[in-house]
Order: C-alpha cells, then sequence, then structure tokens
C-alpha cells in the first residue's frame, strides 16, 4: 500500500512536470501576452526537431545541442512575431486561433516533407539514458532532469515577471498597450522578446518531454489538448499556477493508470472540470 | 434508295468495327482501385502499400499476365467507413475497376463488404487484421496476418519454455483487445496462467505506471500489443528505463519490432522477443528479390509487413488476372485465388480455400545488430499457421 501511495506520487510528480514543462511555454504567449496562440506545439516540435538532428545527424553533445536548439526556436519565434503575428495582437480571439492554427499545419506539413512522417529521437548522454536507483525503485535519470528544470523554470520565471524591470514593462505592455508606450516603454521590443522566450521555452519542453512524448510530424496538435489544460486549471499567465495544475492533474492520471486504467482518461478530464469549477481563474486564484 | 441502303449498311458496319476494337482495347488494361491513408498521419501506409504494389508490377516486367494493370489510388485517411464505402463505390460504378486492394484499417473494410458482394469485385486485404473481415463478403481475399494467428504459437511456445504465469498489456482498443483475447484463450489451454491483464488507454504517453504494474505482479512474462509509433517507443523505453529486462520479466510482442520504427529504438530494443510472419532479414531468394525490387522503386522504401502484404496482395491480383484473361469475372477470379500457394518473401504461403485468409509461417524472433542495423533475428519457425481467430 505504501509503496504503491509512493509510486503514484514519485511517477505523478514526474509526469506533471513534464506536463508543466510542455505547457510553460504557453503560459508565456497565451496566458501573459494574452495571444491565442494555437502553434504553441509546432514550436515546441521544432525545437525538438533541432535538437534531435544536431545530436543524431551532426553528432553534437546533448548540453550543447539543448541551447542551440533554444536559441534556434527563439530565433525562429522572434521572426515570426515580427513579420506576422504582431498584427494578430489587436485582432479578434477568432481570428488569432485560425491564423495559429494555420500556422500549426503549415508547419507540420513541413516538418513531413522535409523529415518524413517517422518518429524522431533525441540522442541522450549516457548519464541521462540510466536509471536511477531510489532504494526501493527505479527512476529514468531523465525524469529527474526535467523535475529539476521544471523548478529552475518556474522560480525563474515567476521572479522575472513578478520583480524585475522586464516583468513590469510586459504586464504594462499587455494591460495597457497605449499607456505604457505613452510611458516610454519599448512595447514592441518587450512583446516580440516575449514572444521570443515563449517559443524557447517551448522549444525547451519539446526537447525534454520528448521521451513522453516523441517527436513527430503530428506532434505539433496531439498534445495541444493536455497543454491549454494545463494552462486553463492553472489560471492564465500564472506560472505558479501551471506548476500546481500540471502537478495535481499528472498525479490524477497517474493515479487511475495505477488503479482505474480501465477508465482510460476519464479522471484526468474529470479533475479538470472540478478544477475549474471551483476555481474558475485559476488553482491559486480566489 | 439503293444509294442510301448502301449508306445505312456502311454506317452498320462502322459502327460494329468501332465497337469491336474498343472491346479488346478495353479489356488489355485491368484497373485496380487501392484503398489507403495517403495523407494525414497514417499516411506513410499509403506510401508502403504504394511502394509494394508497384514494386512487384515493375519486377514482372511492367505487365501482369500479359496486360496492362492501371492502379488508381484513393485516400481514406485514417479509420474512416463512410468515407472508404463511397470511395469504393464511385471506383467501381464509374472507374469500372476490375480488383480492389489495400485497407490498413479494419472499419474501412468491413464499410466495403456489401458493395463488393454486389459487384462481385474481388478485394484483397494488404493489411486489415481482424479475424472476421473474411466472413463478411466471399469477395475478400487476405494476404496479412491476424493476431490470433501471430499470438496462438507464441502462447504455445511460452507454455512449452516454463513461462506459467504472464501479465496482458494491450492498447485499449478493437485490435488490443483481440490480442488479449487471443493470448487468454490459449495459454490458458497451454495450462499456463494470466495473472494480470492490464488495457493501457490509447492516448497514454507516461507508460511508468503500467510498467511498475507489470514489475509488481510477479509474472514471468509480458504479452503486449501496441499500436505503431510514438506508443510503442514510449513503452519499449518505460520496460528498458524499469528494469524490466533485468528484473526477468520477458517481452513477448507481435508487430512491435515492426521494421518501420525498429532503427528508432537503438540497443533499447536488443533481445526483445516477437512472434509474427514477415521479418526484412529473413533469409530467401524470394525475399532478396523483393527488397531489391523495393530498393529500385525508391532508395528509402522500407520492407514490412504492409509492403509485403502489398507485395503479396499484387501477386494474388496477378493470379486472378491470369486466370480470368483480364476480363472482369469475380466468381471465377476468387475461385482462382482460393486454390494459390507460392513462395512469399516471408516464406511458403498460401491462400486457405474456406476463410480466403494466407496460411503462413509464424516466426520466433529476437532482436539483433547486425553491422550498425537492427534486425529481427528469425530463430525458429512455428510451421505454417491458420487465422485461428476465426470461428471463435
Amino acid at each position: 500500500m505504501l509503496t504503491l501511495l509512493s509510486n503514484v506520487l514519485i511517477d505523478g510528480m514526474a509526469y506533471g512536470m513534464v506536463l508543466f514543462i510542455i505547457a510553460v511555454g504557453l503560459t508565456v504567449t497565451l496566458g501573459l501576452m494574452r495571444f491565442v496562440n494555437l502553434a504553441h506545439g509546432a514550436f515546441a516540435m521544432i525545437g525538438g526537431y533541432a535538437a534531435a538532428l544536431l545530436t543524431r545527424e551532426a553528432q553534437w553533445s546533448f548540453w550543447l545541442a539543448l541551447p542551440v536548439a533554444l536559441v534556434a526556436t527563439a530565433a525562429l519565434g522572434a521572426l515570426l512575431e515580427a513579420v506576422v503575428l504582431r498584427h494578430l495582437y489587436r485582432r479578434s480571439e477568432l481570428e488569432q486561433v485560425l491564423f495559429t492554427i494555420g500556422l500549426a499545419f503549415f508547419l507540420i506539413a513541413a516538418t513531413n516533407a522535409l523529415a518524413g512522417p517517422q518518429v524522431q529521437l533525441i540522442v541522450l548522454p549516457p548519464l541521462l539514458a540510466q536509471p536511477v536507483d531510489l532504494g526501493f525503485r527505479t527512476l529514468p535519470a531523465q525524469r529527474l532532469l526535467v523535475i529539476a528544470a521544471g523548478l529552475v523554470v518556474a522560480a525563474a520565471a515567476a521572479w522575472i515577471v513578478a520583480r524585475t524591470r522586464f516583468g513590469i514593462w510586459l504586464r504594462a505592455a499587455v494591460d495597457h498597450p497605449d499607456t505604457a508606450a505613452t510611458l516610454g516603454i519599448p512595447i514592441r521590443t518587450v512583446q516580440c522578446a516575449s514572444f521570443a522566450v515563449g517559443a524557447a521555452l517551448a522549444g525547451l519542453g519539446g526537447v525534454l518531454g520528448a521521451e513522453l512524448m516523441p517527436l513527430e510530424p503530428y506532434y505539433a496538435l496531439k498534445y495541444l489538448v493536455l497543454v491549454l489544460v494545463v494552462v486553463a486549471v492553472g489560471g492564465m499567465g500564472s506560472l505558479v499556477g501551471s506548476l500546481a495544475a500540471a502537478l495535481a492533474l499528472g498525479t490524477v492520471e497517474t493515479a487511475s493508470k495505477y488503479l482505474a486504467s480501465d477508465w482510460g482518461s476519464l479522471f484526468f478530464f474529470l479533475a479538470m472540470a472540478l478544477l475549474l469549477a471551483w476555481r474558475p481563474n485559476g488553482l491559486l486564484r480566489r | 434508295m439503293a444509294f442510301n441502303k448502301a449508306r445505312r449498311t456502311l454506317t452498320l458496319a462502322m459502327a460494329c468495327a468501332a465497337a469491336a476494337g474498343s472491346l479488346p482495347a478495353a479489356a488489355q488494361t485491368v484497373k485496380v482501385g487501392i484503398l489507403g491513408p495517403f495523407s494525414g498521419p497514417f499516411a506513410h501506409y499509403g506510401t508502403l502499400f504504394k511502394n509494394g504494389a508497384e514494386a512487384y508490377i515493375a519486377s514482372q516486367g511492367g505487365k501482369l499476365a500479359g496486360k496492362e494493370v492501371e492502379l488508381i489510388y484513393r485516400d481514406t485517411g485514417g479509420p474512416n467507413p463512410g468515407q472508404t464505402k463511397t470511395l469504393v463505390q464511385e471506383l467501381i460504378v464509374k472507374d469500372k475497376v476490375d480488383y480492389l486492394g489495400g485497407f490498413i484499417f479494419t472499419p474501412n473494410a468491413f464499410a466495403v463488404a456489401p458493395l463488393i458482394q454486389q459487384s462481385q469485385t474481388p478485394a484483397v486485404i494488404f493489411n486489415a487484421a481482424t479475424s472476421a473481415i473474411t466472413d463478411k463478403s466471399e469477395f475478400f481475399v487476405r494476404t496479412s496476418y491476424t493476431l490470433w494467428q501471430v499470438t496462438v504459437p507464441l502462447a504455445q511456445w511460452a507454455a512449452k519454455n516454463d513461462i506459467r504465469k504472464v501479465v496482458t498489456a494491450v492498447t485499449d482498443y478493437g485490435p488490443g483487445i483481440d490480442a488479449e483475447a487471443a493470448w487468454k484463450s490459449e495459454f490458458a489451454r497451454q495450462g499456463g496462467t494470466v495473472v494480470e491483464s492490464i488495457r493501457m488507454p490509447m492516448a497514454t504517453t507516461d507508460f511508468a505506471p503500467f510498467v511498475q504494474r507489470i514489475k509488481a505482479s510477479g509474472a514471468q512474462a509480458v504479452y503486449t500489443f501496441l499500436p505503431g509509433g510514438p506508443p510503442n517507443l514510449g513503452f519499449v523505453k518505460a520496460y528498458n528505463e524499469n528494469g524490466l529486462a533485468k528484473a526477468g520479466i520477458q517481452f513477448l510482442g507481435t508487430a512491435e519490432m515492426d521494421e518501420f520504427d525498429l532503427q528508432k529504438f537503438g540497443d533499447a530494443a536488443l533481445g526483445l522477443t516477437t512472434a509474427f510472419h514477415y521479418s526484412a532479414a529473413h533469409d530467401s531468394p524470394a525475399n532478396r528479390t523483393f527488397v531489391e525490387a523495393l530498393k529500385k522503386k525508391d532508395a528509402n522504401a522500407i520492407a514490412n509487413y504492409a509492403s509485403v502484404g502489398a507485395w503479396d496482395g499484387m501477386h494474388v491480383i496477378h493470379k486472378m488476372i491470369e486466370a480470368t484473361d483480364g476480363r472482369k469475372d469475380g466468381l471465377k477470379a476468387i475461385a482462382a485465388a482460393r486454390a494459390l500457394q507460392w513462395e512469399s518473401p516471408r516464406g511458403p504461403v498460401r491462400i486457405d480455400p474456406k476463410t480466403r485468409h494466407i496460411v503462413q509461417n509464424v516466426y520466433l524472433r529476437k532482436v539483433e545488430k547486425a553491422g550498425s542495423q537492427l534486425v529481427n533475428k528469425e530463430v525458429q519457425s512455428f510451421g505454417p499457421q491458420v487465422d485461428h481467430g476465426l470461428g471463435k
């Protein structure tokens, strides 16, 4: 019984952290910037593909490929933002949805044409590929990296948004763009940089989450629902809320796999509905 | 008057000549409609069909039984019975196809049964693997496999090799449940015990909890069924990372080590055991011919169960064209197909006259490394197997 409980908690936390890592980029673009970015999965996929190609084809070390993949995704995000997406900020949500879903379809087809339909694997260093013995059971080392990365990202992002000048600019630029501009805040730079950071975080999720959500062209849409659920339950723009939501939902899903797998994903979505009914504005907001 | 009459006769003669001229011309080209997913997430299956079928025709010198063959591809997307039915109706009525081939998904095959029955159009199933399909119309012939066909000999082998306790872990949808039923029924008959049956939801991405349950179940082996692609990779990864092999729990599968995904597993796949009817590493002249023909068609083509299903499916269509001399005669064609036997890339095969399903050797295979590539090395043949699933 005790083993079962600890198994549920450990696997639940590991799975929840993966959910958080793939959702955190969307918390920035959808949550903080209020831009309905359904191409989030596509950015994650691009980050993942970049890491897979660098480690497998170019034989780079994982530790070098990871930052390069993130910078590449950020650069692409910044470019798209500067050229097209910025025109959509003031458009209706429906237009944002239509454009970004179209972008996602385009990126799926492009990926399929360039890299083929097969699953792409990221070559992990031996350190991450081995299981780690926790005493009473083992856990893949890669999962420990995800847990650590999730905590670091949550803490750093929460600090930047709440405490730094950039965070204040960002919130001002989103809430009152005109006022912010008259106050001399460079809102175009802030928007572009924030979107690039959101894209880079999506890429981080694509790379680190790839062990559970393997990279393939349809990645861009396949896991979008999971990601949207995490952001919605966590509350728009609340990074710590997303973390709490991901951990709670991950634990529920894992417990249902141990105890009632015949019910499929029922409990995951039931938990989502109940949490949303209880705290419609986000888990950590009253 | 006479002039008029002569002109009428001439017109009639010309019309006759034109009709006579057009008849043999129409009979010269045999039309085959190929149904498969050519777009969307399953599009690679369509490519496998296309490569297998076209490589076969090319290997025969571009003609089958001396007739030109026109392949008409139709895209069914995913499991989509309604659309498949519409497409097949068009193929039969408008394009006037002589044969149908393809079919990845069981529901799509079920949907067209009444159409092929009514129009007497032989349809060769290249892949869809539910036993009951060939029951639905006498014009179905199948060159793939069924889960019962490959699972029953594997269960017998396990029982003979002192594996007494097994846990089943299957993906929770039609074929997975079929696989679970096949294993349970045969393994119990052999005196084994299924200690736990786990059904994993379709959308599962994190397999760690299931693997922990398998580990805790006290079984000596896990019999598993997973759809190809991401779920398959995820399960095998979890199996390795959680040390199941080290804990002495053997992996028993069927299509899991399919050549399409095989190289992606890396060393994680080494030593995994599956029972299946086709391995790209099958050592025979027929298989070498097949693999070479595929590579000639497309250097990136993959020899696996779907492309060999299409290759052998075209062989059956070839023989049906031969038996009917290129004319459309569904009854005669099917009668010829029922008696077929030939040397396939997978080994010696024949069509079971009663079920119209392929009878073939099933092999026990282990994943090994040949050079830098992973292969399914056949270590034992279970001999010819019928479809054990019919009548259950």
